[in-house]
């Protein structure tokens, strides 16, 4: 029924004319490295350590221009995340203060039910705290972008499940900064040059340097590159926690339910095989 | 209901609801006793996994519309809440999403089968056009949910395809606006999406129930396409063996459908649909969820003027065609054979069709620019000319090989 | 298996109703009770319920402790009404046992409040004395964290 030759030819041969790589812009972006994420794979689940360290880079760095308005403080101490406990989230919640109208003079001490307090009060302020542009909310940042795969290579995304696009766009973003612009490249005033940019040119400031934070690491445990390869790549792993805070669950779940489908299904075949027993067809 | 129903009220109870709504019979004529021919293949089992993708889809839904709010400033954030704070909310919103595609990819192999088996030549014709019916539902009822999330491919994608109609001379743009509620996309059509997303699952169910309905006059085709003519000897009761075939068929299905919900919920969809929609900024590739790309490829081909009519009404008209010449499917196609199996040179065109199909996939997602633009006219103008052109010649033309005089003859002597 | 199956689906389809994650956050809160003056009440926020925080008057918790049991619709001593140590402190939610009105504050009969609906006045122990309430106001659960601060929930 299924002639086999003739369906992998002509798939081939549609395959054939339609990867040519897609038209680049006149300085081409560099493709971007994929890095290992302790969070990929359907056994991916996130390195608490690397979280926290993550947490700590927002905090320092991104959060005086970044919104994360969907992550509660409490979201800090769930499980699956960076696992701070409740009573330093507690205490991490009131070294910020939140609007509340019904409260004197309209703010008061966050508690960990409130939500993380944007650095600005109106888009507008942000605009003109940032020469027009808005720095994006962090809250779903790392799944609001991803990896443009060359001609057919994305189906194979398919079968590995890769969702890690968010964070190795931004690992690539933040080490993507480059000293002065291509000679033939024009540059906007108050713009930087980044490789991976959509346009290259960025209203951000390159955001992390060597040595700008000093990480605690405990007693017994690993010393940890203070650079900006490991910056970028801790705040983004937490930037995917802040974007999907229950994926180990997900994943965890997951795997069960994938085995016990697949037994019940050779459980089903096994039955249905025995109810056939004997019947042409 | 062409058959003697064989069930007898085991108790008085039964006999006294038998006597006012023979509800028990109906389930039993139907659901267990109804001769289906014994060679069904696996393809056949997409019925009931459809009926499990609309149930799925449903029940989701149905808990989803709990904590979802349809206002402008509160969807993006009701979603996010859904998959952050409710209980289970994760799973159950992925499993919504990824089922819609899931419920695409069942459909679209069922047509496919409907199409090589010739099942939707006579007698069932009608059962063909509720099924055609059914799609177009759905297109609609996912259209309309894509959109209820207010990210920036949910408010493109509304903006672009409420468009369409713009398109339509004279009443087009009154036309457009009683449909937005406005000048633009904005709250009054995400609210009305979001009344009509709930009433069509139900109204698709209505039509499904028809379909199953109109199945039962004639019963079921089968792989040789040849009609059943000894009960005994080519039929076997529903119960127990398609009911089994067909629960282990929908568990088959599920394991792909719960890979995709568990390790990968995303990436079905677009990363730009996580940005809260913005009218002020377009994305850089507006494009709809992968189970419309054939039909937007071929929306986007018709970028020249023929005679009086302008390009955009002009791909509306393919657009719409594209669709609706489903409808006239059993006429076009003049063989007097029905499956495939039978059709040496169908076959061949039957498959380039389905590559073709699959071509138009891919073009809907490229952008209109070089080779592409030139490839998705050609595989526009192929899928016409399938149905318009090659299937009406080929019922003429073709030499069918010789058909089995039965099915029971057929399946004898098979390797078991 | 068909059966487990079933169950630990539909267990997750019907646990999603049961409150979410940030209902539950906002379950217990902490007040800070330093800012309310001797003899004022203040109405806060919780569960989505009124609660009054009464400072009480050392003349008012008296009152409270020699009215006689006997005299009580629903008997309650003053003690049980509220924690060891801090008397002063009376926190009630504020709907009237009748039918849910919130009662009117230093109004009534008794020293205490009083519901204009259908006419239920309250002690200073919050506690029904006269009309068709048929139950003292309700004590939400609630520990003293410090002298100041007491956690509600």
């Amino acid at each position: 029924m299924l002639n086999t030759k003739t369906l992998l030819a002509a798939l081939a041969l549609v395959a054939g004319i339609a990867t040519p790589a897609l038209a680049q812009d006149s300085h081409a972006t560099p493709a971007i490295e994929k890095q290992t994420w302790s969070f990929a794979g359907i056994f991916g689940t996130y390195d608490e350590n690397q979280l926290q360290r993550g947490f700590q880079v927002f905090r320092e760095v991104c959060s005086s221009c970044h919104s994360a308005r969907l992550i509660a403080f409490r979201n800090l101490a769930e499980e699956g995340g960076p696992g701070f406990s409740e009573e330093q989230v507690k205490a991490l919640a009131a070294e910020y203060e939140v609007a509340d109208p019904t409260a004197e003079g309209g703010v008061r001490t966050a508690v960990p039910a409130d939500r993380w307090p944007s650095p600005f009060a109106t888009e507008q302020d942000a605009r003109d705290a940032n020469g027009g542009a808005l720095p994006p909310d962090f809250s779903v940042l790392a799944k609001a972008r991803g990896v443009k795969e060359e001609g057919l290579w994305w189906v194979l995304n398919y079968f590995t499940g890769y969702s890690e696009g968010g964070p190795d766009y931004i690992h690539a973003l933040l080490n993507g900064y480059h000293e002065e612009a291509p000679e033939e490249f024009e540059l906007a005033e108050g713009k930087y040059y980044n490789d991976y940019f959509p346009g290259h040119a960025i209203g951000m400031a390159p955001p992390l340097s060597d040595g700008q934070i000093t990480y605690e690491v405990a007693e017994g445990q690993a010393e940890v590159p203070l650079t900006v390869e490991q910056y970028s790549t801790d705040v983004a792993a937490f930037m995917m926690w802040m974007a999907e805070p229950h994926l180990a669950g997900r994943k965890q779940t997951g795997f069960v339910v994938l085995l016990f489908l697949v037994l019940f299904a050779g459980l089903m075949y096994a039955t249905k095989r025995r109810i056939w027993q004997g019947i042409e067809h | 209901m062409s058959e003697h129903s064989t069930y007898t009220p085991g108790n008085a109870v039964e006999k006294w609801l038998d006597d006012r709504l023979p509800i028990i019979r109906f389930s039993k004529e139907h659901l267990m006793d109804f001769p289906t021919p014994k060679n069904l293949n696996y393809w056949w089992t997409f019925g009931a996994i459809l009926v499990m993708c609309l149930g799925i889809q449903i029940v989701t839904g149905i808990i989803l519309a709990m904590h979802y709010t349809p206002h402008v400033s509160m969807a993006f954030d009701s979603v996010e809440h859904i998959r952050r704070d409710v209980n289970g909310g994760r799973m159950i919103q992925s499993f919504h999403a990824v089922g819609a595609s899931m419920f695409f990819a069942a459909v679209y192999i069922h047509i496919f089968r409907g199409m090589y088996f010739g099942s939707y030549k006579a007698p069932r014709e009608i059962l063909w056009i509720l099924g055609v019916l059914i799609f177009l539902l759905m297109m609609a009822t996912a259209f309309m949910g894509y959109v209820l999330p207010w990210g920036q491919m949910s408010g493109w994608a509304a903006t672009v395809i409420t468009n369409i109609f713009a398109a339509i001379p004279v009443i087009g743009t009154p036309l457009l606006e009683l449909l937005r509620g406005g000048f633009s996309v904005g709250n009054p059509t995400l609210n009305r999406f979001f009344s009509l997303h709930y009433l069509l699952p139900f109204v698709i169910a209505a039509v499904v129930a028809l379909h199953i309905w109109a199945l039962h006059v004639p019963g079921n085709n089968n792989p040789i396409g040849v009609d059943v003519k000894d009960k005994q000897r080519d039929t076997l009761p529903f119960h127990p063996y398609y009911t089994m075939k067909d629960a282990f068929g929908m568990v088959l299905f599920l394991i792909p459908f719960a890979w995709f919900a568990f390790f990968a919920p995303d990436i079905l969809g677009h990363p730009d649909n996580y940005i809260e929609f913005n009218s002020q900024v377009t994305p850089a590739h507006i494009v709809p969820e992968w189970y419309f790309l054939p039909f937007y490829a071929i929306l986007r081909a018709i970028d020249f003027n023929i005679l009086f009519i302008d390009s955009k009404l002009g791909g509306v008209i393919f657009f719409g065609g594209s669709i609706l010449i489903l409808f006239f499917l059993p006429w076009l196609d003049t063989s007097k054979v029905r499956s495939g199996n039978f059709r040496p040179m169908f076959k061949w065109f039957y498959w380039l069709f389905v590559v073709n199909f699959v071509a138009l996939t891919y073009l809907g997602a490229a952008p209109a620019e070089g080779i592409y633009v030139v490839l998705a006219k050609i595989c526009t103008a192929y899928y016409f000319i399938h149905f318009l052109v090659i299937l009406p010649l080929l019922g003429r033309i073709e030499t069918p090989r010789p058909l089995p005089t039965s099915i029971s003859e057929s399946v004898l002597g098979k390797a078991h | 298996m068909a059966g487990v199956g079933a169950a630990a689906t539909a267990w997750p389809l019907i646990n999603q109703m049961n409150p979410d994650a940030s209902t539950l956050a906002l379950a217990s809160i902490e007040f800070d009770v330093s800012s309310i003056p001797e003899g004022q009440s203040v109405t806060i926020m919780w569960r989505g319920l009124p609660v009054f925080v009464r400072h009480r008057t050392q003349a008012e918790i008296d009152e409270a402790k020699a009215v006689p049991l006997a005299d009580l619709k629903d008997p309650e001593t003053d003690e049980q009404r509220t924690k060891e140590g801090h008397e002063q402190w009376l926190i009630m939610i504020a709907n009237c046992t009748h039918l849910g009105c919130v009662p009117v504050g230093d109004s009534g009969d008794f020293d205490g409040w009083f519901c204009p609906c259908h006419g239920s006045h309250y002690d200073s122990a919050g506690r029904i004395r006269k009309g068709p309430a048929p139950k003292n106001l309700v004590l939400p659960p609630y520990e003293f964290l410090s002298d100041t601060l007491v956690q509600i929930g």
